[in-house]
């Protein structure tokens, strides 16, 4: 600690501190415009000028460390002078509008006028930048009330890592451009808006919010963003009444968000839109032939057969019904399959968008009331194989470590992750780690964007990762850089993990993956050791904190939970587990997939894993919920309910969100199924193709209109608030399914079984009885920073790390797994390897993200990548149609050429129904653990259709 | 036939090769747009976003560096480049009427390019050769002691490639 006298106060300050922050701290403010804590210090706009003893002139207080023995004045007549002239050279260059301007009211340059009391400039006005920049949906910049502070430029770099904006000219002349003043899209912008939302004017505003009302005229809530696994914390800005529509003005990132500080992506700061939507569902329907059937309607009518992803007016196939009329079918519909059939005759399908309590009373329903163990959700499809790896080797399937912690990080490794994309905030914190010297190793066939930031690239060849973790390893074991205290004392079974390595040696990687040897050791070396690029590590540990990132390039595999496995290995022979910024971090795609595994949507357990084949547990479960005794047999998940479906064996389907109809592999399989299925319920926001096939569908409320919780990527548990009201009648699932497990109940004979909460924090406090880890999570400890479990009683501060000091299981287990390939390689009939995923502005199944208006300006169409050298061969041009074809189904997309696929391998974002990637995939073999199919990759084959036009042309002339 | 692969600039193996040797220095940003412009005669637009690439700099950057420094040129320049000597002594010894003149005959403003592209005009620092002052460059070949009366003179010598040097090489 250093001690510094600031204004006559004697401070104690850390030894890095800067004048400003040790004068922030101790809450003696400084004036500042181009000062944020989050970015390095620039020193440009001479606002934050102290006197220091000794110095001759005044300093910048944002770039002078301070040192011990520093005596400092923030404020006296010279500073007021220096500062006012600082402020007054700026309004010369800047309209003094304030009476018209958005940023009225939450703008920094107007404080300081308003502070310094300059009306106007008392210098000569002029204006040098006239240009207004309105070429994207997304924000408007309007250079003339540009201050050049450089928060913009700045943040785009050294947070989003996106380098899209820089300074241009000089001098007065300076001004923030895009390389050759190219539009924003064109630029390699990524329309986040962190820059928009730290803009101190209105040189940079969101294009939703404009007209819509100034600080004051709008009112602030606070909820967690809908869409992927960090959970960042959103500021909703809504209009009050009287202004206008009421609804969202705009968004933006809650600074005291535990996952995103104030920072979000574009998804989350503009994709609100879609709630809004005049496609929202808002009366529960019925198809109109069970209408007929129930005499709601005379018509005769037959189910279309054309396939939901192509249908236009469906709604046109239902009839609007109430409630009650709603669920006594749906009652009535399971209740004489499970008298006739048995429970399991029926499934269920819980939703990872939908909210903890949500997803509790759903598994409920199904145990408890209907007792069948058939629930899962499409975690089955991203990571079962995450939990059913991490479970055998640590004790625990869920990341071991919290997002923060990734920009202390010394080495972050990510494989089979587009964090970029799939997770932006937490890229943020990648770049944040290298910004600050931390080594970047990325392990993918493709380049992502993260690449142009990584120290190493291993772009091994689709599949064949395994062997280099493998070989790795081999390495690591070669050159002793195991860490053998820790393998010692807190694992089991390494002499056989070793041996399974022994043979596996860098050139045996090197060959099956095309990536050298020599950076497979130089990988090994810069994990192992925790090695950094530049900089000091924060830890004083022997060796440095190396990271494990990955996601659905790992786990969407045939031997996913091997992969998984494969990376604990790695992990425990380095002793980078257990401690802050290393472990093994697998990134949840959805708002609250963490939080649907975690509350038993899955077949095999119970709320907080606590499995259905433990009689022990059985037993103390059927005792909570009040029923005599609970189903034994692991019920059936999302693939096998599909094939059930098929084959007859299940009869009645219940769905609360979810869109298997384009998330699941070989997607032509599964509309053959759920057409056979005799009744099947949705519960939707939209007429998603799902819903479409559905005999009732039952309107939901969104996230943005719930309230619940989620539980992140990191197992922080944080509260939702009700941001709009619902649409029509649409209703929380976990009321609707409360509601209808009763009827069914009634119908069954069952009484005793608790559904009759009061709101969701009494869900939560059922749920506090039931699971260990969410034992002391109930809503009113959430607070803003949530709380992450485990959390096993009301005074829990909650678990941001795992495996502290001992494993989950006890000892931390080696398992030794074979080196294993796709299943379906590419071969003389299909030569290419399709890679599905997401791209950056939509998300999943793209219901939510398709219908808004700024994601689909950006991202309006599906497409297939491919590399330059495939397209010059194919004679394919960048942007026209390409057929890409697999044994399952040929499907339409738009070439996309560029270099971020390698020769060989194709790419299609699984987001577009008109060229829905997952018709092409399969789920011939799946993970034989934790029965994921292998989405990631198959065989196709592509097809230019000029070319074979012009071919066809060549032949008629030629006869 | 042409196929569509995203437009990248091909670039001359000279400066592809100085980029290789320069790639892992820091500073190198500088360096490599010098040697571009000396290839080019100005920064292309393309080839700034290929070297970019190549040295692993954002475009942004590579562009605010092209844009801060007068010596960087981002519009082709003529055919002919007249670089008149602004240093102290040039000035001193009249550089400003010289500019007039050479601006007035050709009809173009400082910094311009004439409508044939026969030639372009800008103010240059001191060139290292004061005893000759004033002096202006075109072409990098000096003409000192000028007078606004030999401007035409200067002119003629190099309008319809009569002295360009690439002509001559060719």
């Amino acid at each position: 600690m250093l001690n510094v006298t600031i204004d006559g106060k004697s401070l104690k300050v850390p030894q890095d501190s800067t004048l400003l922050n040790a004068a922030l701290e101790n809450g003696i403010d400084i004036p500042r415009l181009c000062h944020h804590p989050d970015l390095v210090p620039s020193g440009g706009c001479r606002l934050c000028l102290v006197e220091v003893d000794g110095y001759k002139d005044p300093v910048p207080s944002c770039t002078m460390a301070a040192a011990d023995g520093m005596v400092v004045k923030t404020n006296s007549e010279e500073l007021y002078k220096r500062r006012r002239d600082a402020v007054d050279l700026l309004i010369s260059d800047h309209p003094m509008d304030c009476a018209t301007c958005e940023k009225a009211g939450d703008c920094g340059l107007q404080h300081y006028a308003y502070i310094y009391d300059l009306k106007e400039t008392t210098l000569q006005k002029e204006i040098h930048r006239e240009l207004v920049q309105d070429d994207n949906p997304f924000f408007l910049r309007d250079h003339k009330y540009c201050i050049l502070c450089g928060r913009c430029t700045r943040v785009c770099s050294e947070v989003v890592g996106a380098d899209a904006i820089e300074f241009g000219q000089r001098g007065i002349h300076s001004y923030i451009a895009t390389p050759f003043d190219v539009e924003m899209r064109e630029s390699s912008c990524v329309f986040c808006g962190n820059c928009v939302q730290i803009c101190p004017t209105a040189a940079l505003l969101p294009k939703q919010r404009m007209g819509q009302g100034r600080e004051w005229d709008l009112e602030k809530v606070r909820s967690v963003c809908v869409y992927c696994g960090v959970g960042c914390q959103i500021e909703y800005l809504m209009k009050k009444n009287g202004n206008g529509v009421p609804g969202i003005a705009y968004a933006r990132g809650y600074e005291g968000g535990a996952a995103n500080g104030e920072f979000l992506c574009t998804k989350g700061r503009y994709g609100w839109d879609f709630a809004q939507s005049t496609e929202r569902l808002s009366e529960p329907l019925i198809r109109k032939d069970l209408a007929k059937e129930l005499g709601i309607t005379k018509q005769e009518w037959q189910m279309p057969e054309g396939s939901p992803l192509s249908a236009k007016n469906a709604i046109d196939n239902f009839v609007p019904v109430s409630w009650d009329q709603a669920l006594d079918v749906i009652a009535d519909r399971v209740a004489d399959t499970v008298k006739k059939n048995g429970p399991d005759s029926v499934f269920g399908l819980a939703s990872a968008r939908c909210t903890n309590e949500d997803n509790y009373v759903f598994q409920k329903m199904m145990r408890a009331t209907i007792g069948t163990n058939n629930v899962d959700h499409c975690a089955r499809l991203c990571h079962s194989s995450t939990v059913a790896g991490l479970a055998k080797s640590f004790g625990s399937g869920a990341m071991t470590n919290s997002q923060r912690e990734v920009r202390d990080c010394d080495c972050v490794f990510i494989t089979g992750s587009n964090t970029a994309e799939a997770h932006p905030v937490l890229s943020y914190e990648v770049i944040r780690a290298v910004k600050k010297g931390a080594n970047l190793i990325i392990v993918d066939p493709r380049k992502i964007p993260l690449t142009r930031h990584a120290t190493l690239h291993l772009q091994a060849a689709s599949g064949t990762d395994i062997f280099i973790f493998m070989a790795m390893m081999n390495v690591i074991l070669r050159e002793g850089w195991a860490d053998t205290e820790f393998i010692k004392a807190r694992t089991e079974n390494f002499d056989e993990f070793a041996r399974s390595v022994a043979e596996i040696t860098p050139e045996v990687a090197s060959e099956q993956s095309g990536v050298p040897a020599a950076d497979i050791e130089k990988a090994a070396r810069i994990y192992a050791l925790g090695e950094r690029a530049f900089g000091t590590s924060i830890y004083s540990d022997v060796r440095g904190h190396s990271s494990i990132l990955y996601s659905m390039g790992i786990t969407q595999r045939s031997n996913g939970t091997n992969l998984v496995l494969t990376l604990s290995n790695l992990a425990m022979l380095t002793g980078h587990i257990g401690k802050p910024s290393t472990g093994v971090n697998p990134l949840r795609g959805q708002s609250n997939v963490q939080g649907a595994c975690d509350l038993g949507a899955l077949p095999n357990v119970y709320p907080g894993y606590q499995a259905v084949t433990d009689e022990a547990l059985r037993t103390k479960m059927a005792a909570a919920w009040g029923v005599e005794k609970l189903p034994a047999n692991v019920g059936l998940t999302v693939v096998e309910t599909i094939h059930a479906s098929e084959a007859g064996t299940v009869k009645v389907g219940l769905i609360m969100g979810e869109n298997p109809m384009m998330s699941d592999p070989d997607i032509g399989h599964v509309e053959k199924s759920l057409r056979i299925l005799p009744f099947l319920a949705v519960s939707e926001i939209f007429l998603s193709e799902t819903a479409q096939l559905a005999h009732v569908v039952l309107p939901a409320t969104s996230a943005l209109e719930k309230d619940g919780t989620f539980t992140n990527t990191e197992r922080r548990v944080q509260k939702l608030t009700p941001v709009l009201p619902a649409p029509g009648s649409a209703r929380d699932d976990w009321h609707v399914f409360c509601d209808l497990a009763k009827r069914i109940g009634e119908r069954l004979g069952l009484k005793g079984v608790n559904y009759d909460f009061a709101d969701t924090a009494a869900v939560a406090d059922e749920i506090t009885q039931v699971s260990p880890i969410y034992g002391g999570i109930s809503h009113d400890r959430l607070g803003t920073r949530g709380l992450v479990w485990p959390c096993p009683d009301k005074n829990h501060p909650g678990t941001p790390i795992l495996h502290t000091t001992e494993f989950k299981r006890g000892k931390g287990l080696f398992v030794a797994v074979p080196p294993e390939l796709p299943v379906e390689r590419p071969d003389e009939e299909y030569p290419f390897v399709l890679s599905t995923g997401r791209v950056l502005y939509h998300y999943h199944t793209g219901t939510m993200t398709r219908r808004s208006a700024p994601l689909h300006w950006r991202e309006p169409k599906g497409y297939v990548e491919i590399s330059e050298q495939d397209a010059a061969a194919l004679e394919v041009l960048d942007g026209r149609p390409i057929y890409v074809e697999s044994r399952r189904a040929r499907i339409r997309a738009l070439a996309r050429v560029t270099d971020r696929v390698p020769p060989g391998t194709v790419f299609i974002p699984f987001h577009f129904r008109e060229a829905a990637a997952n018709l092409l995939t399969h789920d011939m073999k799946l993970d034989p653990t934790s029965k994921i199919p292998e989405l990631k990759m198959c065989a196709v084959r592509l097809e230019n259709p000029a070319a074979k036009k012009k071919a066809a042309k060549a032949t008629k002339a030629a006869s | 036939m042409a196929v569509a692969v995203p437009e990248r600039a091909e670039l001359a193996d000279e400066l592809a090769k100085f980029i290789d040797d320069w790639k892992e220095k820091p500073g190198n940003l500088i360096m490599v747009l010098h040697r571009t412009q000396l290839e080019y005669g100005y920064l292309p637009e393309p080839v700034v976003i290929e070297v970019a690439r190549r040295l692993g700099h954002p475009a942004a950057k590579a562009f605010g560096v092209a844009t801060f420094y007068n010596y960087f040129k981002l519009t082709p320049p003529g055919r002919n480049r007249v670089a008149v000597c602004i240093g102290t002594a040039c000035y001193l010894k009249g550089a400003s009427e010289l500019t007039d003149t050479f601006c007035g005959q050709l009809d173009v403003e400082l910094n311009g390019v004439t409508e044939d592209k026969e030639f372009s005009i800008e103010g240059v620092r001191c060139v290292g050769c004061c005893g000759l002052a004033p002096v202006v460059m075109v072409n990098g070949e000096v003409h000192g002691k000028l007078t606004s009366d030999g401007v035409q003179r200067v002119i003629d010598k190099y309008r319809n490639g009569r002295e360009n040097p690439e002509q001559a090489a060719g």
